[in-house]
């Protein structure tokens, strides 16, 4: 099955960039510049990491972008990309949901790394939540499978 | 305000409050003196008022005395009578031992001015006056007082003449007076070591001898007769030399002569000069005191000022250091996001441009080894120039500390687990020697683990291969002591002065910032605390961190 990543960053350089590296490594890349735009894009497909600079001026930033993306799609796993600066903001993003942070300027291996992890970590939730679809259609109220 | 500032302003302070002290003083001291002076001065005029006034009776009751007698001496006898000497002489005796003496001599003259008959110590019988001024008064008038003269005789005298008439004619009655029993009256009013009583004629002639003046009988007394009135008058005059001198006088003789009493008005009236020694000292010692107590309190004063003046100015400057330091931090921190966005970017670029060389057509080009080499430069200097924008961040980051509870041990484990890897590549050991007593404190752990990784990592650096380092903690009364020791390559003198200087670096442009002790040490003064070093060069070096126990208010604000 193909990784599905979302990747936020206002600087267009970058975000080619990375989504184009992100591509040749095979996982289906998707980059936006603004929280706005990643909103739009996760009513249409599912993203199973989203990568979202914390930073953004102007619009919307990146910790109520981090909010919305939650409400809507919980399953999704977020990886903060932050400068030095907004470090207590990323701390702030842990709080709220975010799988991890990324300090940039990051190493492409690092990121790969952590997107990789966000995405068994999502994968682990996924196998969760469909076991216990299963349990309901198998109706087997108090019964719980060993998962570990 | 400058050292010679200080002086001035200490000299006038001196100067002000020994004004302050000493004028008032001096008035009131000269207010007293004064009054006292004004009251002594009108006591010694009524003195000499009354003086004169009495001595003036005496003598015009000397003078009555005698021409009383002589008149009705004369009136009541003829000229054949007192021509005869015998009876002269008898009427002399009679007069002098009734009165108490004064007469000198005693003659008769008639009317052509012949000296007829003449009792006394001189022979002048046959003299004849009709050329003398008196004879032709007396002959006028009928009675007459000479002022002193000279006469035949060459000493010093005056007369008293009666103008008597019988069947044989006008005559006169002549008597000398004895000056020294006239003068002997006059001196009754002198007083004191200066006190002088004399008379002197409407011309200002001395008529008795005046003790003060030194003058003579008949020498011109320097007086002017016309400044007294008819009745006592206060003359005050000051001489050349000084002396306050003051004059009453009294006209008598049926105001032919002025008796004029003169006095010292300073004589008794104590003035400085006159004071004691013992009351001169003590008031000299009390000057003293005065003055020493003023410079002394004064100089400590202006002490305490300066003291004041340069901890202010230490304060301000250490502000405006602070200040500085605050601006310097925003901007690096402003610089450093700025390039750091850049940076991202070349080295992703850097990263996709390395991918596709992966690719099999890049790896068969020509240049792929060219290619990888540059695009390993430029992911080595983008790191490089991270590192400076990470330096940058935590300079910036040491401005305001976050407090928590701190344990200086664990911060310490934490710090040397980072750099294990690294010193176990380069054979370095790490001794530690941790006090398990030591409280934790109230400070920023982050921003301390910084600060032992800089130091730490200056020591790694020092000793480039082969070495150890040794970490240490304790405490004393009022501070934790952290010691990080290295046997690396020291620090020469020259170079001790600037380590914690912004940007110094004795490194290699890719190695050193030279942000690394600046930081620790901007963080360590936030901290309330001290860094020290100790080196000798080839030896080895030491750093001394000390963190107070407890804040202090100058940290908290
Ligand atoms: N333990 C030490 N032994 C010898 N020299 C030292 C030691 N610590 C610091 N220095 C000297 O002080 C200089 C300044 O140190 P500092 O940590 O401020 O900058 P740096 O280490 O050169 O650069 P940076 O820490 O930013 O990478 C160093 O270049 C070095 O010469
Ligand atoms: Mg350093």
């Amino acid at each position: 099955m193909e990784i599905k990543v979302l990747v936020v960053d206002d600087e267009i350089d970058f975000l080619e960039t990375i989504v184009k590296r992100l591509e040749k490594k095979g996982l289906h890349t998707v980059g936006v510049t603004s929280g706005e735009d990643a909103l739009i894009k996760i009513q249409e497909k599912y993203y199973d990491v989203i990568l979202l600079d914390i930073k953004m001026p102007g619009g919307m930033d990146g910790l109520d972008a981090l909010k919305e993306i939650k409400s809507k799609q919980p399953l999704a796993e977020v990886i903060l990309l932050t400068g030095h600066g907004t470090v207590e903001s990323s701390v702030e993003g842990m709080r709220l949901g975010a799988f991890d942070y990324v300090l940039k300027p990051a190493k492409f291996e690092e990121l790969c790394e952590k997107i990789a992890q966000a995405y068994m970590k999502k994968a682990d939730q996924d196998n969760k939540i469909r076991k216990a679809n299963i349990q309901q259609l198998l109706r087997f109220p108090g019964r719980v499978f060993d998962q570990d | 305000m400058s050292k010679p500032m200080y002086r001035v302003f200490r000299q006038r302070m001196i100067v002000i409050t020994l004004l302050i002290s000493f004028v008032p003083l001096t008035l009131l001291g000269y207010t007293i003196y004064y009054g006292f002076a004004k009251a002594y001065c009108q006591r010694v005029e009524q003195q000499m008022t009354a003086r004169v006034t009495a001595c003036s009776q005496s003598l015009d009751l000397f003078l009555e005395e005698r021409k009383v007698i002589l008149s009705a001496t004369a009136k009541s006898g003829s000229l054949a009578y007192y021509n005869d000497p015998s009876h002269l002489r008898e009427l002399f005796e009679t007069i002098n031992n009734q009165t108490g003496g004064g007469l000198v001599d005693l003659g008769v003259i008639d009317s052509r001015g012949d000296h007829l008959a003449y009792v006394g110590p001189y022979s002048l019988e046959g003299f004849n006056y009709r050329e003398q001024a008196w004879f032709n008064l007396v002959m006028a008038k009928g009675i007459y007082v000479s002022d002193v003269y000279m006469g035949f005789r060459q000493m010093p005298h005056f007369v008293i003449a009666v103008k008597a008439g019988d069947a044989a004619g006008d005559w006169i009655l002549r008597a000398t007076i004895d000056p020294e029993i006239f003068a002997r009256i006059v001196t009754t009013a002198q007083t004191g070591k200066t006190g002088d009583a004399f008379i002197i004629n409407s011309a200002g002639i001395c008529q008795s001898p005046s003790r003060f003046n030194k003058k003579e009988i008949l020498a011109p007394s320097g007086m002017d007769p016309s400044r007294f009135g008819s009745s006592t008058t206060v003359v005050k005059k000051t001489t050349q030399s000084g002396l306050r001198l003051v004059h009453a006088g009294k006209w008598i003789n049926n105001d032919n002569w002025l008796l004029v009493v003169t006095q010292d008005m300073d004589e008794n009236l104590p003035s400085f000069s006159d004071m004691k020694t013992e009351e001169i000292t003590i008031f000299l010692i009390a000057l003293l005191a005065i003055v020493v107590t003023t410079v002394v309190t004064t100089g400590m004063s202006v002490n305490k000022l300066q003291e004041r003046d340069r901890e202010l100015e230490e304060l301000n400057a250490h502000l405006i250091q602070t200040d500085k330091m605050a601006a310097l931090g925003k901007m690096a921190a402003g610089v450093a996001h700025e390039i750091n966005n850049p940076l991202g970017i070349i080295a992703t670029k850097a990263g996709w441009m390395r991918d596709l060389l992966e690719e099999e057509e890049f790896r068969k080009s020509d240049n792929f080894k060219e290619y990888d080499e540059a695009l390993q430069k430029i992911e080595e200097h983008v790191e490089r120039a991270g590192k400076v924008t990470h330096n940058m961040l935590g300079f910036a980051r040491s401005m305001e500390p976050v407090m928590e509870r701190v344990n200086i041990n664990g911060v310490l484990k934490k710090t040397l687990e980072f750099l294990d890897h690294h010193a176990q590549i380069n054979n370095i050991r790490i001794n530690t020697g941790f006090d398990d007593a030591i409280p934790e404190i109230m400070s920023d752990r982050s921003q301390l683990q910084q600060v032992f990784l800089n130091i730490i990592n200056n020591a790694v650096d020092a000793i480039e291969k082969q070495g150890t380092i040794t970490v240490q903690t304790g405490k004393n009364a009022e501070n934790l002591v952290i010691d990080i020791k290295d046997t690396g390559k020291g620090i020469p003198d020259t170079v001790k002065k600037r380590i914690f200087d912004p940007f110094f670096t004795t490194k290699a442009a890719e190695k050193g910032t030279g942000l690394g002790l600046s930081i620790t040490y901007r963080i360590i003064e936030k901290l309330g605390g001290t860094i020290k070093v100790k080196s000798r060069k080839g030896q080895g070096t030491c750093f001394t961190v000390v963190l107070p126990l407890t804040l202090s208010k100058k940290t908290i604000a």
